[in-house]
């Protein structure tokens, strides 16, 4: 249902992170666009965010961004992209949107869930 | 021996009642006994259709517009522009609700082939985004429809159900009035037993189809902490929403009216103690086909009308037009009391819905339309062929109903025209009515003629006799009773005798007439006879008064001899007669 709201949002790329002052980093219009929605800073969202970057660091090195919501800070945005589970890893580019629910210690699984072909 | 005395405090329950949240919707909440666990959630379940999502938008509706109580519609089939569609047809404006923040919805969608699943995780996104939208519009109530389709969406349902304890613990904790729907299981109430995690309160919603007609039924199967109607409650969705016949739940508690109705025929006013039906009361009419059931129906209606009450006539026999035209035959024109808006004609077949529908379709007209007297015409009709098993507590529940609201209210009951089972079909029904016309036929002398009698009246005096019915064209009534000797006689043998009473007393009078005549020249004659006898009588005291008179004078000239001689002799006049010679000498 979000899938409508996406060609408006890919179209303008980098802006989708410029718009939202949010924690994290990398070029500006980046190849692949992970957004991570965590609730707090609990054991759990920690550990997703650093299997996270493990993940692209291994395979994406260079061409991600990472954008991290915090739902605590900022409930209003679990509506948008369909947030129920927390953690959730969103790769909002490139289409069609796909989700990963829980700490990504699979990175198979990740990698599966992203359509991202390993490097090594 | 300290420590049971704490705890001892605590679990005394800080009020008597449950505190309850008013659901708005017309029926529910006096089965409920006020309306759902205040701060609590409350199961509803039901198979696909059954007016799940309805019956909880309606509550968060009626919430937000009339009891100012803010609400969070979190969907999880729907969309929310569905959601807006399906109220409109209701006559709720959603978008506008949403501008006045008085209702979030939000729409919880999952595309299970979006998703992956890797490692722990817990649904707090969730309760964030219900969290969020709640702080908004600081609501107090919550639908969750249907949270059932997340098991769907996720794929680990350990996961799930442990977070789905958490949510109904954290709507409580948030103090939050719930409804959580839930879709019927095969053998549990719900799909993914949901029961489990909401003890409170189920309701369950059912939809059946009965003889090809549907009818759709509420029921509370847990209540706790309170006392509830445990019946299955018939409901419809109709044009302004639910509505739930909480009928049999209610108590015979309403107030009788002293004030009498008049019946729009002056003859069975005058059976029923001379002023017709109590107001709130029920009469039935019953008879066999042609007995002119719906022409009493109709004059009832006139009679209201023409005081000025609102009126409702429900037909299920004949057309509006139809009923129309054939009452203006009789006189009974009611074409301007529809113009005028006091008389309603709701003309339907009774296939149409099943019998709760129609129950249903009934109170909303009564409930809208506000009238004063109410006919029915006929009951009979409303089961077709299921007996009168169903018809008897529909008939309670609206006779209730109407008694409730002081309306007053007729039935025609077609009967067969087997004078055996005439009253024993009604039975019944009859035993609801407070007041029991029966119209018959009596086939004699070669024709039919009309009859009423009223076979029970509650409450008041009334008469006995079977009087015979009359429709001319200028209405309905009654023809005082006609008794010849031991019998009753109607139709033409009234006429007959009433020709024959007439000549007999035409004759009569001329008799009397003639002894009349008779005696006055007999007193003539006797008058007569007096005046000769009293003429005979002066002439014979004429002639005794003058043979006296000659006497006296021949002895008074024989005396004034005697002295005339004696004074010739001059002899002395004789001594007793000094007076009478003085006299003599004067002369």
């Amino acid at each position: 249902m979000s899938a409508h709201k996406t060609p408006a949002k890919g179209k303008s790329g980098g802006a989708v992170h410029a718009d939202k002052p949010l924690h994290e980093e990398q070029p500006e219009v980046a190849e692949w666009q992970l957004r991570l929605y965590i609730a707090g800073r609990t054991a759990k969202s920690m550990a997703a965010f650093e299997n996270l970057k493990r993940v692209c660091e291994t395979h994406l090195a260079g061409r991600y961004s990472i954008e991290i919501v915090d739902l605590l800070v900022n409930p209003r945005l679990a509506a948008g992209d369909q947030i129920l589970a927390v953690p959730t890893l969103v790769r909002k580019f490139p289409e069609p949107i796909r989700k990963i629910i829980g700490d990504l210690s699979n990175e198979e699984r990740v990698l599966v869930g992203l359509d991202v072909r390993p490097l090594r | 021996m300290a420590r049971p005395k704490k705890p001892a405090k605590t679990s005394v329950p800080e009020a008597p009642t449950l505190p309850k949240a008013p659901t708005g919707i017309q029926g529910l909440d006096e089965i409920t006994g006020g309306g759902l666990p205040r701060g609590r959630p409350t199961l509803l379940c039901g198979s696909a259709g059954s007016g799940k999502t309805m019956l909880a938008a309606e509550f968060l509706v009626h919430g937000a517009q009339e009891f100012g109580e803010p609400g969070v519609f979190m969907m999880f089939e729907e969309s929310a522009e569905e959601l807006a569609q399906n109220l409109r047809s209701l006559g709720v404006d959603l978008d506008k609700l949403q501008r006045q923040r008085k209702i979030v919805v939000d729409h919880v969608h999952i595309e299970r082939s979006e998703i992956q699943e890797t490692g722990e995780y817990d649904l707090e996104g969730l309760f964030i985004r219900l969290g969020h939208a709640i702080d908004t519009i600081g609501a107090t109530r919550v639908v969750l429809d249907t949270i059932e389709a997340l098991f769907s969406g996720l794929p680990n349902h350990a996961v799930l159900r442990a977070e789905l304890r958490r949510l109904f613990r954290w709507l409580k904790d948030r103090g939050v009035t719930a409804i959580v729907t839930g879709e019927r299981g095969e053998n549990s109430l719900t799909r993914f037993g949901l029961e489990e995690y909401v003890a409170d309160c189920v309701i369950l919603l059912d939809h059946r189809i009965e003889d090809q007609v549907s009818t759709r039924r509420l029921r509370i199967v847990k209540y706790r902490g309170t006392e509830h109607g445990t019946n299955e409650y018939p409901f419809l969705i109709a044009k302004d929403g639910i509505s739930v016949l909480p009928i049999t739940s209610m108590r015979l508690d309403h107030q009788a009216s002293r004030e009498r109705v008049p019946t729009g025929i002056d003859g069975l006013d005058d059976m029923l103690g001379g002023s017709g039906l109590y107001r709130g009361s029920s009469a039935l009419v019953s008879g066999a086909p042609g007995t002119g059931k719906s022409s009493v129906g109709a004059s009832f209606v006139d009679a209201a009308c023409a005081r000025g009450e609102r009126a409702l006539l429900f037909a299920y026999e004949e057309s509006t037009s139809q009923l129309l035209r054939n009452m203006a035959s009789i006189g009974l024109d009611l074409e301007p009391w529809c113009r005028q808006g006091l008389l309603r004609i709701d003309a339907s077949r009774p296939t149409l819905h099943g019998l709760e529908q129609h129950l249903v379709h009934m109170y909303e007209l009564v409930r809208e339309f506000k009238p004063s007297v109410v006919v029915v015409d006929p009951i009979s009709n409303l089961t077709m062929d299921k007996g009168d098993r169903l018809l008897k507590p529909t008939l309670m529940r609206l006779i209730d109903y109407l008694k409730q609201q002081g309306v007053t209210a007729l039935f025609t009951s077609l009967t067969s025209d087997l004078a055996g089972d005439m009253a024993d079909s009604q039975v019944g029904v009859s035993s609801l009515m407070d007041t029991w016309i029966l119209l018959s036929n009596i086939a004699s002398n070669g024709e039919r003629t009309r009859t009423l009698q009223v076979l029970k009246s509650r409450g008041m005096a009334h008469s006995h006799q079977v009087r015979e019915f009359v429709m001319s064209d200028h209405g309905v009534d009654l023809v005082d009773v006609y008794l010849a000797g031991d019998r009753v006689l109607t139709g033409t043998a009234r006429i007959s005798q009433v020709a024959q009473e007439a000549a007999a007393g035409e004759l009569r009078q001329r008799d009397h007439q003639r002894r009349m005549k008779e005696l006055g020249n007999h007193r003539k004659a006797i008058d007569a006879q007096i005046a000769a006898l009293n003429a005979q009588a002066e002439e014979r005291a004429g002639e005794v008064e003058f043979a006296i008179e000659r006497e006296r004078l021949a002895a008074e000239g024989l005396s004034a001899r005697s002295r005339a001689m004696a004074q010739s002799r001059d002899v002395p006049p004789p001594r007793p007669r000094p007076a009478a010679s003085a006299r003599k000498g004067a002369k």
